[in-house]
This record gives structure tokens, C-alpha cells and sequence, in this order.
């Protein structure tokens, strides 16, 4: 995994993303899921194309199905960004890197 | 990089990467535009990758998962010289050769084009649909099917996609209620048989579903009985759609032939009716559907287009 993602488990979740300076987005995942496997090429090269202005976390649904079940994800690949440790934005499904430039751009500033 | 290629394949089901395998084989140095990540089953590795359990290819007795028989098939093709570009195709150009093909503002040229694009999932069509897609609502249940452990959840179809996802859930709901418009499965006997002997699915022939409920998650379905007309509500927390594909044919439309519901027309093997454009796979196949028969027909397509070029070559010459 790119050196730039961070893994967030049931235990480091609140404290990871409440003190995120940046924006954090939090990709649900899971091994048996062939589009998150798709999607996470792009999210290693976001990660490290945008390190400085949003951080990139991953989160294990089946290790963590706590923190999942907290925030409704009922899907996967599911994204959710996170700002000031709030939820703001949800994204479900496989994206390419440019719909999901897209989709976060507001965040970039 | 070099913009003019001799084969261009337009995506990467098993149908692509067969197309693939045989022209780096025949030395053609093939270029597939494999798609772009999506989770509606028009995405790389097509439809297969969002499946489990592949148990009807030939050479694998004990079953192999879609996700992985993909990713060797996209082995096979690399290791024979494919070049794969996970890009989407946006624009074509068949009225002269060679045959354009853009991916946004980038323009490639190729002698000769091989159509593989499959087909992705139909929804219902309903209004609440985009509202709740990803909120109990899903079109696949290997991704989604984790989530509804210990619920009551529907499936909507009777065809193989939705029995396998039908008896795949029963994994973890506690009941699946399989809705169907008909009186029978169109499923393999194979699977009707596994679906009717299990005691978590529960059939509800001749019924549609109408509505769904709930503002932020599912609640439920409005499902209607197609003979009486009658109306009734079923409390489900997860209704996972498997009622059939459409072709993704809407680039090739007024420049490719293809029938009422949009799957392209081919004769004489994978011929279009662009000359030197060839069609393989669900694209062009609604009747057998299968992997093995898309890789099947993406065998013709290559060795078709190989012929072809030689054809051409010859004639130049």
C-alpha cells in the first residue's frame, strides 16, 4: 500500500479523523470486493498527488464493521469525507480518477 | 506514445481479453482500452468482477472467483505482449481508415477495431432508485451482501444472475424473497433447483416491484401482483436488482447496425457492418450470455481481424 495511505482500524477511527487538519477521506473497503480492488490504484495515486491538502485513510469493513455500521455504509466501495472529524461528503460506488477529482474538488481549495 | 496501432480492442471482459490473447499471439500488438472503474458491470474485467464463484468455466473443476479468473485472463494477454490502457472510450470514427478512436482529446488510429464492451445492469427504472442506491438498494450482491447479515432482503429477477444472487445471500440474510414477474425461473436447472431446495429463499411469482420506501435508507418494496394487480408493501432492508443487461452500444449508434434493444449485428463470424470492424461478446449476444462464449466469440473476433489485415495487406501489395 502507498506510503501515503493511512489504515484506520475500530480503534484509531475517531481519533485519526477528528484530528485530520486536512480533509480525510475514508474509503470502506473489503477483500472480496472486486471494485473496491479497482478503485484502489487511484485512490494510492490521489493520495499522493494531493499529500498536503487531504489525506487519503482506509478502513476494512471486516475488521471494522463497528465504525461501518455507524455511518450506514450499507455498500462498498463506499468514500466518505470527512472535515473537522464530520462527515460532509459520501461517494458509493467504483469512480475513475477523473469523476472523483470531480467529486472532491471542493475540498482541494 | 505511438498513436497507430493495428488492432484497437474496446474493453476487457472475457470476451476482450480472449480478442486480446489470440492478437499479441499473431504478432498484432494489440491495444485494449479496458474501461474505467465503475460498479455498474460495464467496468474492467466486466461483469465477471462482480460476481464470486465462476463454476461453469471449463478447466477450473473446483470453481473459480469472477474477479480472479479476470485478472489471469489480463495476465495471459500482458504476457503476450496486449498493451491494456484502463481509459474509457468516448468517441469513435469508423467512416475511413484507418479507424479513429478518441479517449477524451486523445486521438488513436488502429487498421482495425474489435468491439468488446459487454453489457451492463438494467435497473427498475423508479424515481426513488437514485435516492437509495447504496442504501439497500444494489446492484451487487458479492460487494453488498456483507451488510444485510441477519436481515430480511429481496432479489428482484429470475435469471441466473438473480438466482446466484439469490442463493449467495442466503449467506448472510436471515430470509431472501426472490420477486419475479413470471410463473418460472429462466435460471439453469442447476441453479432453480438449488434455489427451490433452500429453505431461506421464498418466491414471489408474478409480482414487479412499483415503489421502494425509506428517505435515507431502504425500508421497504411496493410490490405489485402483474395477474391480480394487487398491491402489497414487503419490509425489506435490502433489494439487491438482477433483472437483466443492456448492451453498452451508445457510442457505435448510427454507425454500427444493431437490433431493437441496441446488441450489435454481426455476420459471417464477428464481421460488423463496418469492414474492418468486429464485434465479440455480450455486445453482440443476448442469447447465449455466458464467459466461456464470450471468450469463444473474442477468439473469432482476433482471428477474424487477423484475416482480415492480411487480406488487406495482401491486396496493397
Amino acid at each position: 500500500m502507498a506510503e501515503h495511505i493511512i489504515t484506520l482500524s475500530d480503534g484509531t477511527f475517531d481519533e485519526a479523523v477528528g484530528a485530520s487538519s486536512e480533509p480525510i477521506v475514508v474509503d470502506f473497503w473489503a477483500e472480496w470486493c472486486g471494485p473496491c480492488k479497482m478503485i484502489a490504484p487511484i485512490l494510492d495515486e490521489v493520495a499522493t498527488e494531493q499529500a498536503g491538502k487531504l489525506k487519503v485513510a482506509k478502513l476494512n469493513v471486516d475488521d471494522a464493521p463497528d465504525t461501518a455500521r455507524r455511518f450506514d455504509v450499507m455498500s462498498i466501495p463506499t468514500l466518505i469525507v470527512f472535515q473537522d472529524g464530520q462527515p460532509k461528503k459520501r461517494l458509493v460506488g467504483a469512480k475513475s480518477k477523473g469523476q472523483l477529482l470531480a467529486e472532491l474538488d471542493e475540498f482541494l481549495g | 506514445m505511438d498513436n497507430s496501432h493495428k488492432v484497437v480492442i474496446i474493453g476487457s471482459g472475457p470476451a476482450g481479453l480472449t480478442a486480446a490473447i489470440y492478437a499479441a499471439r499473431a504478432n498484432l500488438a494489440p491495444l485494449v482500452i479496458e474501461g474505467e472503474p465503475s460498479s455498474t458491470s460495464d467496468q474492467p474485467g466486466g461483469q465477471l468482477m462482480l460476481t464470486t464463484e465462476v463454476e461453469n468455466f471449463p478447466g477450473f473443476p473446483d470453481g473459480i472467483l469472477g474477479p480472479e479468473l479476470m485478472d489471469r485472463m489480463r495476465q495471459q494477454a500482458i504476457r503476450f505482449g496486449a498493451t491494456l490502457r484502463t481509459d474509457r472510450v468516448t468517441r469513435v470514427d469508423f467512416s475511413e481508415r484507418p479507424f479513429r478512436v478518441w479517449i477524451g482529446d486523445e486521438e488513436l488510429r488502429s487498421d482495425a477495431v474489435i468491439i468488446a464492451t459487454g453489457a451492463q445492469s438494467l435497473m427498475l427504472g423508479l424515481e426513488s432508485e437514485q435516492r437509495l442506491l447504496g442504501h439497500g438498494l444494489s446492484t451487487c450482491a458479492t460487494c453488498d451482501g456483507f451488510f444485510f447479515r441477519n436481515h430480511e432482503i429481496a432479489v428482484v429477477g429470475g435469471g441466473d444472475s438473480a438466482a446466484e444472487e439469490a442463493l449467495f445471500l442466503t449467506k448472510f440474510a436471515s430470509k431472501v424473497i426472490l420477486i419475479h414477474r413470471r410463473r418460472e425461473l429462466r435460471a439453469s436447472k442447476i441453479l432453480q433447483d438449488r434455489v427451490f431446495a433452500n429453505p431461506k429463499i421464498e418466491i414471489l411469482w408474478d409480482h414487479v416491484v412499483v415503489d421502494l420506501l425509506g428517505d435515507t435508507k431502504l425500508e421497504g418494496a411496493v410490490v405489485r401482483d402483474v395477474v391480480t394487480g394487487e398491491e402489497q408493501k414487503l419490509a425489506v432492508s435490502g433489494l439487491f436488482v438482477a433483472i437483466g443487461h443492456r448492451p453498452n452500444t451508445d457510442l457505435f449508434k448510427g454507425v454500427l447496425d444493431m437490433d431493437d434493444a441496441g446488441y450489435l449485428l454481426t455476420s459471417h463470424g464477428t464481421r460488423t457492418n463496418v469492414e474492418g470492424v468486429f464485434a465479440c461478446g455480450d455486445v453482440q449476444d443476448h442469447v447465449y450470455r455466458q464467459a466461456v462464449t464470450a471468450a469463444g466469440s473474442g477468439c473469432m473476433a482476433a482471428i477474424d481481424a487477423e484475416r482480415w489485415l492480411e487480406a488487406m495487406a495482401h491486396a496493397a501489395r
